[in-house]
């Protein structure tokens, strides 16, 4: 039944990911993104990874979607078609697809208890309830044996945040340059019915 | 040799490449942000396929169940869908400022400005 689960949700994720490239409309391009995460984040919750699932919906299918969503809001809604011919582009990715589907020939198979993946350090966590009392192994491996990789996340988090401050609040002041700029060069050709007060134009850039 | 097992990896692989081909071949910055978005959903799929074990369960420790999938898999990719987003984030207030500077974001648009006198 899981298996059938799997195949369905990687079909239909296929599908998606082939209207997104065809699709010319970007805030069409954006939904099917959300769509596409919700559809990933239902697959990791058929193969057990429940935590990793209500991350993704939340987080790729929620808050992505609402930061792109912005980013079209603030620039444009359609793509121009392209100019470029499609073969060399296609070309590099049959090749590199050819050469990582021969790479997965001798990974171990879908479900095999006998991965090397699962011989390692899994079993240790799995055996950690006595030391940390928490039920959850991917929360007790994610805040306490891995706690100083999820302070390095909350490191990385923060820089973005301030990045993206710092980005669009120059612009913004920017935009305020050049308007304040405008009005000035246009101040003598225009009758402009808010000018004839000037105490109102002053009180008005203040607020600015 | 039993190719059924390897369904997952050869779906993740369509997807990985779906989202390389956008990024190489769409001129617009923000389609080529969603290619990199579905680039990197496809590795986390790929991540999680592997921490599958057959008959397996939730990794949350219960007396009723004793096989378990594997949770290291799921801790990296759970910091690694946080890290994207934020990384998208910084990737699309760029365009917006790129935006601002050429009033496109398409690329070729954005060297036609730059090699104008």
């Amino acid at each position: 039944m899981t298996f059938v689960i799997d195949i369905l949700l990687l079909a239909m994720l296929a599908a998606t990911a082939i209207t997104i490239t065809r699709l010319r409309s970007l805030f069409a391009a954006a939904m099917l993104t959300g769509v596409y995460s919700f559809l990933s984040a239902c697959w990791m919750t058929a193969l057990d990874a429940v935590d990793v699932a209500f991350t993704e919906a939340a987080v790729g299918a929620g808050i992505s979607t609402v930061i792109m969503l912005a980013a079209l809001a603030l620039t444009t809604r359609e793509e121009k078609r392209p100019k470029h011919s499609r073969i060399l582009p296609l070309f590099v990715v049959c090749a590199t697809g050819a050469v990582l589907i021969y790479g997965t020939l001798d990974m171990p198979r879908f479900g095999d208890p006998a991965a090397p993946v699962h011989q390692t350090v899994a079993p240790r966590y799995l055996q950690s309830y006595e030391e940390t009392h928490i039920p959850n192994v991917v929360t007790s491996v994610l805040a306490s044996f891995r706690g100083y990789d999820t302070l390095g996340e909350t490191a990385v988090v923060f820089t973005a945040g301030i990045g993206v401050m710092l980005l669009l609040v120059r612009s913004k002041r920017l935009k305020q340059d050049r308007k304040s700029k405008n009005n000035e060069s246009e101040e003598p050709a225009q009758d402009n019915p808010k000018k004839k007060d000037p105490k109102n134009h002053i009180a008005e850039n203040c607020i600015l | 040799m039993d190719y059924f097992g390897l369904y997952n990896y050869w779906i993740v692989i369509f997807l990985m490449m779906t989202g390389f081909y956008i990024v190489i071949s769409r001129d617009n910055l923000i389609k080529k942000l969603i290619g990199l978005n579905i680039f990197q959903t496809s590795v986390f799929l790929l991540f999680i396929t592997m921490g599958k074990v057959k008959g397996g369960t939730a990794p949350i420790i219960n007396h009723h169940f004793d096989t378990y999938s594997n949770p290291l898999p799921h801790v990296l990719i759970l910091t690694a869908i946080v890290v994207g987003v934020a990384t998208m984030a910084v990737g699309l207030s760029l365009v917006v400022r790129i935006n601002e500077a050429y009033h496109t974001i398409e690329e070729d648009d954005i060297h036609l400005v730059e090699e104008e006198p």
